[in-house]
């Protein structure tokens, strides 16, 4: 076996981190993505605009001022120590916060286009067929969004397992904690470990591969519906 | 308090909803006008998915909407068939039959077999939308609003996206509907044609505004509108079926004030049927007009009077018993035969539409 204890460790810290990550923001994406496409407010551009911010923004910025946050002074770190938990930074789940975070638009930004592409009319005939609107977006919405939900959740998952500066900044490089597969990675290449950092970077390559394949390979029916 | 009171107004930038109607709630009610005429807005403002802020809304005295109150859309007891059918594609035709009548309280739960004996669809149900043709598609999207058991129904021109072969398809259908159900529907039209089959009740809508609202044939033939029907213009006459004469291949319809021969459909005798007679297939004569080819002729009392499109041309209205027809002559002919109201002359009828 060419990967060490410690590598599969890292493996499963990072799978587990982006299966958790996916998670939480398709619970917390779904309902952002639902408003951004179908609010007619003024908040719309500032709020689409905050959720592209980690598109363009440094890994590191945005990790520095989520240490500040979760920090012993920031607002968050004070919540925190006053709820008992103590702080995030440096720990599993600081980790998770942080990643939400980070992928937030890969969940957000598929979905918004989903639910746009819906359109009016199939909310409206369920409307019309009794169905109050939390029903109607249970039972119209998201299966026809599904296609939606499925490439937001793959990209979300792959973008998790890729990030690296974050990881950096808050969650610092303990062994089944924090150090996931890039920070091993970047770890076997500082200590001129070349054949595990090859070993472990293949993976990584492979199972980055075969997520883009399914995504581009795969194309939903594009049969005109409602 | 019988019937369906609606108040709306709504103020969009270059268009303007203003509209005070009562209106049965028997028969199919036909709302009629030009694209842009807010037919379709009106039809969404009755059914909630459009707001207009003070308007009211009550359907035999349940109030819908009034300044304080707005039932929302999935509350309301209505079927509505859309223009595109937009029948939900993740569903078979089954399920989107279902999707409504499972969401109605179990006491108003209809049979669905009878809609789908109704609209013949049976052989479709375990399809999915995307394998229908636009014919089947309407007809289902007409099921699935029947599902729900609606006290009124709304359909905003079911048959727009079919051609001519499809419509004549569908248009059975609409009148078994109207036959045989005791649902009141609202028909939004742009088409003279399907009016006049299936409308008992006419709203004539130009601009956002009520211009005319009555039984059919009453409205129908008044000639003072401003609406523009070109050919279109007629009249509609509510008649039996009192002989058929096999030997020359025709049918007698009789009515109030007389008889017309037109072609036999086979339609047996004693059947009620509307007859549909174009302003341009009537013309009139002061004397008895004697050997002719055209061998209806009537004997009426002249009506009323009205410019038509043309500057040329005249629309003159002639009582016939209780029925009433339109007749499109020059005003050259209108002159020159001195036609004036009250006159008493003959009508001929060249062409009679014969409608079940």
């Amino acid at each position: 076996m060419p990967l060490s204890d410690s590598d599969l460790q890292a493996l499963w810290l990072t799978v587990r981190l982006a299966g958790i990550v996916t998670l939480i923001l398709l619970v917390v994406g779904t309902p952002i993505a639902w408003w951004l496409a179908r609010a007619k407010s003024w908040w719309k551009g500032p709020i689409g605009a905050v959720v592209a911010l980690p598109l363009v923004l440094p890994p590191s910025v945005l990790g520095f001022y989520l240490l500040l946050a979760m920090g012993p002074h920031g607002p968050v770190g004070q919540l925190t120590q006053a709820l008992g938990i103590g702080l995030l930074p440096f720990t599993f789940w600081g980790l998770v916060i942080a990643s939400v975070f980070y992928s937030l638009p890969f969940m957000v930004q598929p979905l918004q286009t989903a639910f746009e592409a819906i359109g009016d009319r199939p909310l409206e005939v369920a409307a019309t067929l009794r169905a109050s609107p939390l029903d109607a977006f249970f039972t119209v919405a998201v299966p026809l969004a599904l296609p939606g939900f499925l490439t937001a959740s793959i990209l979300t998952f792959a973008h998790t397992v890729g990030e690296f500066g974050v990881v950096l900044m808050i969650g610092g490089n303990m062994p089944g904690v924090t150090r996931v597969a890039s920070v091993q990675i970047y770890d076997h290449v500082e200590a001129l470990e070349y054949m595990q950092a090859h070993h472990l970077s293949a993976v990584m390559l492979i199972f980055s591969f075969l997520v883009l394949l399914i995504l581009y390979a795969w194309r939903p029916n594009p049969k005109k519906g409602v | 308090m019988a019937g369906i009171r609606a108040r709306f107004r709504l103020d969009w930038p270059g268009f303007t909803l203003d509209i005070d109607l009562e209106l049965p709630t028997k028969g199919i009610i036909a709302l009629f006008g030009h694209s842009g005429s807010g037919k379709t807005t009106l039809l969404r403002c009755i059914a909630g998915l459009e707001r207009a802020p003070d308007g009211f809304l009550a359907l035999n005295g349940e109030i819908w909407q009034n300044g304080a109150h707005w039932l929302p859309t999935h509350k309301r007891p209505l079927g509505y068939v859309f223009q595109e059918a937009s029948l939900f594609p993740h569903l078979t035709v089954m399920g989107n039959l279902r999707y409504g009548m499972r969401r109605v309280s179990r006491e108003r739960r209809v049979n669905l077999d009878q809609a789908i004996e109704l609209l013949g669809i049976g052989h479709l149900l375990d399809r999915k939308p995307d394998r229908l043709s636009g014919g089947e598609r309407s007809r289902i999207g007409i099921a699935r609003a029947l599902a729900v058991n609606p006290r009124l129904l709304l359909m905003d021109e079911p048959l727009a996206a079919l051609d001519l072969q499809r419509k004549q398809d569908i248009l059975p259908y609409l009148e078994r509907l109207h036959d045989e159900l005791e649902i009141p529907a609202l028909y939004v039209s742009h088409s003279p044609d399907e009016v006049a089959r299936l409308a008992d009740h006419l709203v004539v809508m130009e601009s956002g505004r009520v211009l005319a609202d009555g039984p059919l044939t009453e409205t129908l033939a008044r000639i003072d509108l401003p609406i523009r029907l070109g050919e279109d213009v007629g009249a509609i006459i509510e008649a039996t079926v009192g002989a058929v004469d096999n030997a020359w291949h025709l049918a007698r319809v009789d009515f109030s004030g007389g008889s017309l021969w037109t072609r036999d459909r086979g339609l047996p005798v004693g059947r009620r049927v509307r007859v549909r007679v174009l302003a341009r297939d009537v013309s009139l004569a002061r004397e008895h007009p004697g050997q002719s080819s055209i061998q209806n002729v009537l004997h009426g009392r002249v009506d009323a009077i009205a410019d038509d499109d043309h500057p040329g041309l005249v629309l003159v209205r002639v009582r016939i018993g209780a029925a009433m027809l339109v007749a499109r002559l020059t005003r050259r002919a209108v002159a020159g035969l001195g036609i004036v109201p009250e006159q008493n002359l003959w009508v001929q009828v060249k062409s009679v539409a014969l409608m079940e």
